[in-house]
């Protein structure tokens, strides 16, 4: 994957440009996670820290994520805020209309467990994986715009694993920004587990 | 479900022609209804006939788990009720609790009070006007409000730790005393707050586009105001002259010099006009507070963490960013509120959206939402 | 005006309601009978009081307690107006016909405590679901999926 990654400077060792061999499915993944359009789905305290994740002082879209109100046009879901029982069908509804390959992110605690809703609420889904697959679960009441962030570090390194096959899922690692730059930690099913095997 | 369309009634008209009833469903996830906001609108051709905003998307039964907390316990609620104004929440229901309690503030901790409170009011007013912007296509303006709010939730997370959900104001006092050189940063920004409003008040209110969307579009009279039971910046855009912390004076509000800004016309931008002033009046409220605050402690003396008030029932109020924000507490003895109930501006400010969006066009209708700035945080609770 | 001038203002006005008024924790109360609410209400509506500020219900055991709570700009003064309605027939009279602002209001009672409001125009639930069982701020009121938090203090 990393490979991928250095491209650009391949090509220039290179002098004339060429032929690179890589997968297409670390094409696809490296694609994939460079540019994905975030659904804001924003319903409570948590939308207002995802409003500030892209404003000017976090800029959000300098990782190529970029907030697309509309569920056709994206990739991820971020779903920030509580969920309540009348609020989970459009929910559910939304994630249906995004196009595959998609992900979720749950942001914040109301969207992990239920937080600080979690005893006594009549109402409050305790946690929106309930009903949706959720890759990346961020904590916080509300958590700061940073985390987001980090959430769609994660999120690349989980899309690195897939392939456009479905049901095959390959063991390694996306590395950020350049590789062996960066630690990212070693997550369980990743390469180095895999070499120890 | 963004925008769809739900349903078609065909009539005839006079002449023979056929004439569609179209019902259009906006919501409940759409970037222009500030929140989970679902509104059925009714519409002849692009004219909204009849517009029922349908609520509850965010009802997370607050005032039920107040039952099952003690009374400090309910604090970190309050925050989450009003998202974007979170310090009103707060001060509202510690007035409620220390009125029911007896519980006699410092003063000091008043002015630390007001001081965040009017802060508040700026961060808020900032949201509202760059969402309520954004709205009428002015993106740009939204980015500047954003950047002064920014620096708000800077100082507000140097003073007590959190971006967004302060839990600051409690029983008997606020929880931490303000950082050294934190005065001095909170007057600079509201010296470089009064330039970036002028700057704001040329680049959106000055815009043709901008009027044109907004002179004569979402017209509440003042008698439907009081009726209708508006508060804050949407009572007064239409002449309705009550702000709490004139005419029912609270807290040391009576010893600040400062004015209630209000319209006129009523309409969409007489309405962001008196927000955009109540910016300036916070900074000049601000500054006199500074100039003003005692030493002292900030909390109550001999203040017990289990309040148990006699039974009885309170109410108290303070005037938000969004109108006039009521906490009524029922106790029966003992350490749990029987009751709470939370009269929340934005509820009662947003009853009227199909008073004013009638007879305006479809794309209207996103302008005069705006204009109520619903947090429906504090809509559904 | 503060609250003992209201009180001897109400009381030339409206002797009838004079003995029904009292103070509590510095604010006016005004506790009637159900069936006088409306007629309470459209005098306090003819004394001043242009506001419907709140309107609430409290689960008080036997009887549910409709409170409404009204302010006067000309007077700067708010006072509370109350009332019992028996819990086996939570019925009383709305006040839409005098302040608009009951509308939703009386419609957020009427989700929460289950209390009909004759003369509403629109008596439909408000913050749940059309089909929702039960009214939550009931005490009594259970739910499967209602976790009850553990007793710490």
């Amino acid at each position: 994957m990393a490979f991928v990654d250095r491209l650009g400077e391949i090509l220039s060792e290179g002098g004339q440009g060429g032929i690179i061999l890589t997968s297409i499915d670390a094409l696809a993944d490296w694609s994939r996670g460079k540019s994905l359009w975030a659904m804001p789905m924003g319903t409570a305290c948590c939308a207002m820290e995802l409003i500030a994740a892209s404003f000017a002082k976090f800029d959000f879209d300098r990782h190529g994520s970029f907030p697309r109100p509309d569920p056709r046009h994206t990739d991820v879901m971020v779903v920030a805020g509580t969920i309540t029982r009348k609020m989970a069908p459009a929910v559910k509804r939304l994630y249906e209309q995004m196009p595959e390959p998609k992900w979720v992110i749950a942001m914040g605690n109301c969207a992990v467990s239920g937080g600080i809703f979690f005893y006594d609420s009549y109402s409050v889904i305790r946690g929106v994986d309930e009903f949706l697959p959720v890759d990346v679960y961020i904590a916080g009441c509300p958590p700061r715009p940073e985390s987001l962030q980090d959430a769609v570090l994660r999120l690349r390194e989980l899309i690195s694993t897939e392939s456009i096959a479905p049901g095959v899922k390959h063991e390694r690692t996306l590395s950020l920004p350049r590789s062996g730059d960066v630690s990212f930690g070693v997550r369980p099913g990743s390469a180095e587990e895999g070499d120890a095997e | 479900m963004t925008l769809e369309v739900e349903s078609r009634k065909e009539t005839l008209a006079e002449d023979g022609l056929p004439v569609e009833e179209l019902v259009v469903n906006v919501g409940p996830s759409h970037p222009s209804t500030h929140g989970v906001c679902r509104v059925i609108v009714h519409l002849d051709g692009e004219i909204v006939t009849r517009a029922e905003p349908v609520i509850g998307y965010l009802h997370r039964g607050i005032e039920k788990m107040c039952e099952n907390r003690t009374y400090l316990q309910v604090v970190p609620l309050t925050d989450r009720l009003d998202y974007v104004g979170s310090m009103y929440a707060n001060w509202a229901y510690c007035r409620a609790v220390e009125r029911l309690a007896g519980i006699r503030v410092p003063e000091r901790a008043e002015y630390l009070r007001v001081i965040v409170c009017e802060m508040q009011r700026i961060a808020s007013h900032m949201m509202s006007l760059g969402s309520a912007a954004a709205d009428t296509g002015a993106a740009t303006m939204f980015i500047y409000a954003f950047d002064e709010r920014e620096t708000i939730v800077e100082l507000f997370e140097d003073l007590c730790g959190a971006r967004l959900t302060y839990n600051y104001v409690r029983p008997g006092g606020v929880s931490f005393d303000i950082p050294e050189g934190w005065t001095d940063r909170l007057l600079e920004f509201c010296r470089t707050h009064r330039v970036a409003l002028r700057e704001m008040d040329k680049l959106w209110f000055g815009n043709v586009i901008a009027r044109g969307r907004m002179k004569g579009i979402g017209v509440l009279a003042a008698d439907d105001a009081v009726a209708w039971g508006a508060s804050g910046p949407v009572a007064r855009g239409s002449g309705v002259n009550w702000d709490l912390r004139k005419h029912d004076p609270y807290s040391v509000y009576p010893r600040f010099d400062f004015d209630i800004p209000t319209g006129s016309a009523g309409d969409v931008y007489d309405r962001a006009r008196v927000r955009l002033y109540e910016c300036y009046e916070s900074c000049r409220i601000i500054e006199q507070a500074v100039a003003q605050m005692p030493g002292g402690p900030i909390k109550a003396e001999g203040l017990q963490r289990l309040i148990a008030p006699r039974p009885g029932d309170a109410y108290d109020h303070i005037e938000s960013a969004r109108g006039s924000l009521g906490v009524y507490i029922v106790s029966e003895g003992g350490p749990r509120p029987h009751r709470v109930k939370f009269r929340s501006p934005a509820f009662c400010n947003l009853a009227l959206l199909p008073l004013i969006a009638e007879g305006h066009m479809l794309s209207d209708l996103v302008v005069c939402l705006g204009s109520l700035d619903p947090v429906f945080g504090e809509v559904d609770r | 005006m503060n609250i003992t001038e209201l009180r001897d203002h109400l009381c030339e006005q409206h002797p009838d309601l004079c003995p029904l008024f009292s103070i509590e924790f510095g604010d006016g109360v005004l506790s009637v009978s159900c069936d006088k609410l409306y007629e309470a209400a459209s005098g306090l509506r003819d004394l001043g009081f242009d506001r419907l500020g709140m309107a609430t219900a409290v689960d008080r055991g036997e009887t549910f307690e409709v409170v409404y709570r009204l302010t006067s700009r000309s007077m700067s003064v708010g006072i509370f107006l109350k009332c019992h309605v028996p819990r086996d027939a939570p019925k009383t009279n709305s006040l839409f016909p005098l302040w608009p602002a009951a509308l939703w209001q009386e419609r957020e009672i009427f989700d929460m405590f289950g209390i009909d409001f004759e003369g509403h125009p629109d008596m439909r639930r408000i913050l749940l679901p059309d089909d929702w069982v039960g009214h939550p701020l009931r005490r009594d009121y259970t739910d499967d999926r209602m976790i009850r938090r553990p007793d710490y203090i």
